[in-house]
């Protein structure tokens, strides 16, 4: 076991090398950050320079890479153009996703899997065609559309949530955001769990449970749905990521000041600080949690074992 | 060796004989058969058929020029819906343009986008994923981590970040930042196939015979394991445009004198309060036309699949 995660964290080295040399080299070679920071108007020759000088912008784009990294691992993000460090940027756009990804998560989970269940189990029956109906429509409509809609609606028309989510965060301003980021992912992990649990409730070993006597809830849950979630585990860690990245347009519709808001900024921007600083952490998120899933395999199935 | 491989050859030939006269019919002409009986996938072929004629020839739809805004015809001073298929079917936008007119333009934009992205994000990301499946060892090696480190930037994110490099981004450059960043997935869709597929007997049988290493690669291996990365492919053109909607809502897309769906929505949110119907028209199309792929995705996948029939 220890071993295996061990072997599994090396190999990610040269992954996350070459993903965060990936976006260094898209923010920094597909155009000039000193002329984005300028806007229209030409730079002056001496301040441009200064700028340049400061962000080593004149190294060769290998150097400046190997320097951002080198910084990296004393946990010194740099400063965006604007001054501030890029790690109090973090401190304070991390925490708001964690919040609204933690919430997302959550709907994602329960709703998720438990529709699918409900669905798998009645499979061709009224309540498994009015998800499959809906999960459908869900996934076709744009996750902007949605969020503005139900903005519209319920925060603003009825008044039932806060429309925006400002500062502090509370649960209940988070709550529409979280239902809007999940909508999408949920639909996928409802039609992904219909699938395999109809697949196994006819698996010999649910037949061998129910005829030994156990009742139906215990049949469902301990054997059924636990032998079902290893497809939905693997969706469920690579959608972590996307959920995260997802954020940059919930966000956008609910006002939080989370990843996704400096992200925005970043990019149209070309501040290449701030925009590599959030994908490399986006990146450790997406790694680790695809780590956590091999890993629950093993929970979810006793005889993978990891040596 | 000679010996062997001859053997082989006439063995091959006396199995299949005997099995010529009763032609059984192939997957691809199964799966029509159960195609052409479901109602699904007639219902999304009609729709996307639609569409593709909206994309060709848009003026058969509207005599309206979609650009031209008249401010009398501003969406405070005109009630909200007028005529059938007349240019105020769907009512004025904030610049007293044709909402309708303007809906069946904005097809052009998202058609292209979608198609040609998936066309590309295949046959490049198909052929990486055929050459990692094939050969294995260090090829598989160096292609599939390479994979990986597309794979762990977010399709969007990526997206912004290359268009954001543009100066004029046109349908092309937002077909070239999606076909950069989302090729990771077919390839690995195609390498998973022809992994299973490369130890079938048949493949060996060809080897066998003699028969090249492209002979093999393209006549053998590529139509059984194409399956897969067809569905794959026809649930994510839905996802192109709608990937492109956003964008284009985000404000790093496709810019003004292009007509999209998503810029229409884009400026549209703001009104949202009072002119709901200038956002409800472009994304109820751009749902309708997501929904089209997907549900022809599915329908297509039961189709393919032996294993539901």
């Amino acid at each position: 076991m220890g071993r295996y995660v061990l072997r599994r964290l090396l190999q990610m080295i040269p992954v996350f090398i070459g993903t965060t040399f990936l976006i260094f080299v898209m923010v920094h070679a597909l155009g000039d950050p000193v002329n984005a920071l300028f806007g229209d108007k030409a730079p002056d020759p001496a301040v441009a320079a200064q700028i340049r000088a400061q962000y080593n912008l004149n190294d060769p784009l290998w150097l400046q890479y190997v320097k951002y990294m080198g910084n990296l691992f004393r946990w010194d993000f740099g400063t965006t153009f604007s001054g501030q460090t890029v790690t109090s940027l973090l401190a304070t756009a991390y925490p708001a996703t964690l919040k609204l990804t933690a919430v997302a998560f959550t709907i994602e989970v329960v709703f998720g899997i438990g529709f699918g269940l409900i669905s798998g189990l009645r499979r061709g029956g009224v309540a498994d065609n009015s998800v499959l109906i809906l999960t459908l429509v869900v996934i076709s409509i744009p996750t902007f559309v949605t969020g503005y809609v139900l903005q519209y609606l319920i925060g603003v028309k009825w008044g039932i949530v806060p429309a925006t989510a400002g500062d502090p965060l509370t649960l209940q301003s988070l709550l529409l955001p979280g239902i809007v980021l999940a909508s999408v992912s949920l639909a996928y992990v409802a039609r992904l769990t219909r699938t395999t649990v109809a697949e196994n409730s006819k698996a010999d070993y649910v037949r061998t449970a129910t005829a030994k006597g156990l009742p139906r809830r215990r049949v469902v849950i301990n054997h059924l749905l636990r032998n079902s979630l290893i497809p939905v585990v693997t969706f469920l860690g690579t959608d972590l990521g996307a959920l995260m990245g997802g954020a940059l347009v919930t966000e956008r519709i609910f006002n939080i000041h989370g990843v996704g808001f400096y992200l925005y900024q970043g990019i149209v921007r070309q501040n290449s600080n701030t925009v590599v600083g959030f994908v490399t952490i986006l990146v450790i998120v997406f790694l680790a949690a695809n780590l956590l899933v091999d890993l629950l395999y093993a929970v979810l199935d006793p005889r993978i074992r990891y040596a | 060796m000679p010996d062997l491989i001859e053997k082989k050859k006439t063995e091959a030939v006396a199995v299949s004989a005997p099995e010529k006269p009763e032609k059984a019919r192939s997957l691809g002409s199964d799966a029509w058969q159960e195609l052409r009986r479901n109602p699904v996938f007639l219902l999304s072929a009609a729709l996307i058929l639609l569409l593709i004629v909206i994309t060709i020839a848009p003026g058969l739809f509207t005599s309206v020029d979609p650009r031209a805004g008249d401010l009398r015809n501003h969406y405070l001073s005109k009630p909200s819906y007028g005529h059938l298929f007349q240019d105020d079917w769907f009512g004025y936008d904030g610049q007293g343009r044709s909402i309708y007119a303007r809906v069946i333009y904005g097809a052009r934009a998202s058609i292209i986008v979608g198609t040609c992205v998936t066309a590309a994000v295949t046959v490049f990301g198909g052929l990486l994923g055929m050459l990692a499946g094939y050969f294995g060892g260090w090829v598989d090696t160096l292609l599939s981590r390479i994979t990986d480190i597309f794979f762990g930037i977010p399709l969007l994110l990526g997206a912004l970040v290359v268009l954001n490099a543009f100066t004029a981004r046109t349908v092309w450059s937002v077909v070239f930042a999606l076909v950069a960043l989302g090729w990771t997935q077919m390839a690995r869709v195609m390498r998973g196939s022809v992994i299973t597929v490369k130890q079938a007997d048949y493949v060996t049988a060809a080897r066998a015979l003699g028969a090249g290493t492209p002979r093999i690669l393209f006549k053998h291996i590529l139509p059984n394991a194409v399956a897969p990365v067809i569905v794959v492919a026809t649930i994510a053109l839905g996802g192109y445009i709608a990937t492109e909607a956003t964008l284009s809502f985000l404000g790093i897309g496709l810019q003004d004198p292009t007509i999209s769906w998503g810029i229409d929505i884009n400026s549209a949110q703001n009104v949202i309060r009072t002119a709901p119907h200038v956002l409800f028209f472009p994304a109820g199309m751009l749902s309708l036309t997501v929904l089209a792929f997907i549900m022809l995705g599915d329908a297509v996948r039961d189709a393919l699949d032996p294993k539901l029939r």
